[in-house]
């Protein structure tokens, strides 16, 4: 922290505008004695040992290392992972589009004067993941699939003033980390309820329902890909006043009931799979939906559409006067962002495949997982899960540790697979296997001879 | 700037019309002014509790959404229904046909941190309009 300090007593810096004075008011305010003594809940082993960087290098220099950086990374496996990010087909034209000059920000569009073009693509973008969550009112979208599920729980706090929130043991449990960390310092009772033969358990939801819960967040098909209808669970929430959240996969909304037909109160799930690429921390795109009624509930923008003083169409935001920089801390939420690059994308992505390309890029998808299952479930040793049907993804298990089988295959040029060891205790020879579109029946059989050989020679 | 006598006022620019046990509590004409075109109002439950000067409704508007604080501590008897479909009758008729909510009134000697309306009056005067 020296050097930080160091810059602040010299009083006047080109990156920190705050004066030694300021400085000193705001640690008065918050009753620290100094910088060292505000930063004193972080470790010292977290803290950096040193600020002694080295020399600056040129772009040559720096782009050179880089890319040896980068050289390090397997990117010409063939992608039998999944786990909430699956290797779709993204068609040329999502990239054409979506690297246009006019669109290429990430950021939302105040000025509806001068954005119309990004503000009738937002629209677009709600109105398709309405359609495809068969909701009636859908937000310009959220940072991902795991953000938005604690945007989600927050707001079926809103709606119902409860605090219990029941979680689904087979939700994602990445998602489950973010919606931990999030709400670490409130109040909000979770409870966890394991799965039973890999769906989720009725008996156990319906012991844990009562008035004082908010909310059951579910997805479909879970983390172990099992496909479920939730129908059932969400009369029996409603029955209590709970609402019902439910993450969804929106490729396999395709082929599956939605979560709307399913009577879920609020919708989300990453939108990864609808036009973005696979990339280590994204970005990637969160969606939400919910019911009209929950309007006034919902986080983030919303964009509408209007008429000007010519009576034209136009686009514009609405509901700003719920988000922060209206209602400082009494806003609907502290989200105050998009990620309309993303949404643009998932727009573009929807409306080239179209109704009828979604539904056959799904069916290929489940096509291409059944075969696979078929050729895996011989391997000597292997079994498939089969106790409920799947979309694209599938648990195996392994004669042996799965992360060893893993590193293995990657030898053989696969991605074979995520080990569920990872998040579940219990589970140590599992592993769950995606095949999506993009899987020829050649790299099919081709993993399915390499696992073998990997495991019995 | 319409302030009409027989009221009770707050500084944050509500109205309360007793008669005996019970209230009827809306915005005053210098709100409404403020606030614009009243786009949505969130009217709370009725047969809940609201402590005096505590927020009773939040009141949505081109510009802002604001909260609506109870001049009066009591319980909440009735909401006036017709502002979900027609919430520009705060900006029509705020002392009438847009009041928001009705109260029964829980303790009469908080009036004594109410204005009335002569006293409203200089107060929104000194506010320069």
């Amino acid at each position: 922290m020296r050097l930080i300090k160091n810059t602040w007593t010299d009083s006047v810096s080109d990156y920190i505008a705050n004066t030694e004075k300021d400085v000193r008011l705001m640690l008065e305010a918050i009753g620290a004695k100094s910088i060292e003594d505000l930063f004193s809940d972080i470790k010292p082993e977290n803290k950096p040992r040193s600020f002694n960087l080295p020399e600056g290098r040129s772009e040559f220099e720096v782009m050179r290392h880089l890319k040896n950086l980068s050289a390090k990374n397997a990117t010409d496996l063939v992608c039998f992972v999944g786990a909430g990010f699956y290797d779709h087909y993204i068609p040329s034209v999502v990239d054409h589009l979506a690297n246009r000059a006019e669109f290429y920000t990430a950021y939302t569009p105040y000025q509806p004067e001068c954005s119309q073009g990004t503000l009738q693509a937002i629209y677009e973008y709600q109105s398709a993941i309405c359609r495809l969550t068969g909701m009636e009112i859908a937000n310009a979208s959220l940072y991902d699939g795991g953000t938005a599920l604690y945007e989600a729980l927050m707001m079926a706090r809103r709606v119902t003033g409860r605090n219990r929130v029941l979680v689904d043991d087979a939700v994602s449990p990445i998602y489950r980390t973010i919606i931990y960390s999030y709400t670490k310092n409130l109040d909000i009772e979770f409870v966890e309820v394991p799965v039973q033969h890999g769906q989720s358990d009725r008996a156990a939801i319906k012991k844990h329902l009562d008035d004082k819960v908010a909310c059951i967040i579910l997805q479909n098909p879970n983390f172990f890909g099992a496909i479920d209808d939730h129908s059932d669970i969400a009369s029996d929430a409603h029955r209590v006043g709970a609402l019902v959240v439910e993450s969804a996969y929106p490729i396999s909304l395709g082929l599956l009931k939605t979560p709307g037909e399913m009577g879920a109160d609020i919708a989300t799930g990453e939108g990864q799979s609808l036009g973005l690429p696979l990339s280590f921390g994204g970005p990637y795109l969160g969606f939400m939906s919910t019911k009209r009624e929950f309007a006034r509930k919902m986080p983030g923008r919303v964009v509408g559409e209007t008429v000007d003083a010519n009576n034209r169409t136009g686009y514009c935001l609405t509901l700003q006067t719920r988000e922060q920089h209206i209602r400082r801390e009494k806003a609907t939420s502290n989200i105050c962002s998009n990620e309309a690059l993303c949404a643009l994308r998932a727009a573009i992505y929807l409306s080239c495949v179209g109704k009828e390309g979604l539904v056959q890029v799904a069916r290929l998808n489940y096509e291409k997982a059944e075969f696979a299952k078929s050729l895996i479930g011989k391997i000597k040793g292997v079994s498939v899960k089969q106790s409920s049907p799947t979309f694209n993804e599938f648990t195996v298990v392994l004669p042996r540790d799965p992360k060893e089988v893993i590193a293995a295959m990657i030898e053989k040029g696969f991605a074979a697979g995520f080990p569920l060891t990872r998040y579940y205790k219990n589970m140590e020879n599992y592993m769950i296997v995606a095949v999506t579109e993009k899987r020829t029946k050649e790299e099919i059989v081709r993993y399915t001879q390499s696992l073998e050989s990997v495991l019995w020679n | 700037m319409n302030i009409p006598q027989g009221l009770l006022f707050t500084k944050e620019h509500e109205w309360i019309k007793i008669d005996s046990d019970k209230g009827i509590i809306g915005i005053t004409d210098y709100a409404q002014r403020a606030l614009g075109d009243v786009t949505f109002v969130e009217l709370p439950k009725v047969a809940g509790h609201v402590r005096q000067f505590q927020g009773l409704a939040t009141i949505e508007s081109v510009k802002a959404a604001s909260d609506i604080f109870s001049p009066l501590s009591g319980e909440i008897i009735e909401v006036n229904t017709k502002l979900e479909n027609n919430p520009a009758l705060v900006n029509q008729s705020c002392y009438s046909d847009g009041w928001i909510t009705k109260i029964k009134i829980k303790d009469l000697s908080e009036k004594k941190d109410l204005l009335d309306s002569a006293a409203y009056k200089k107060y929104v005067d000194g506010l320069g309009v």
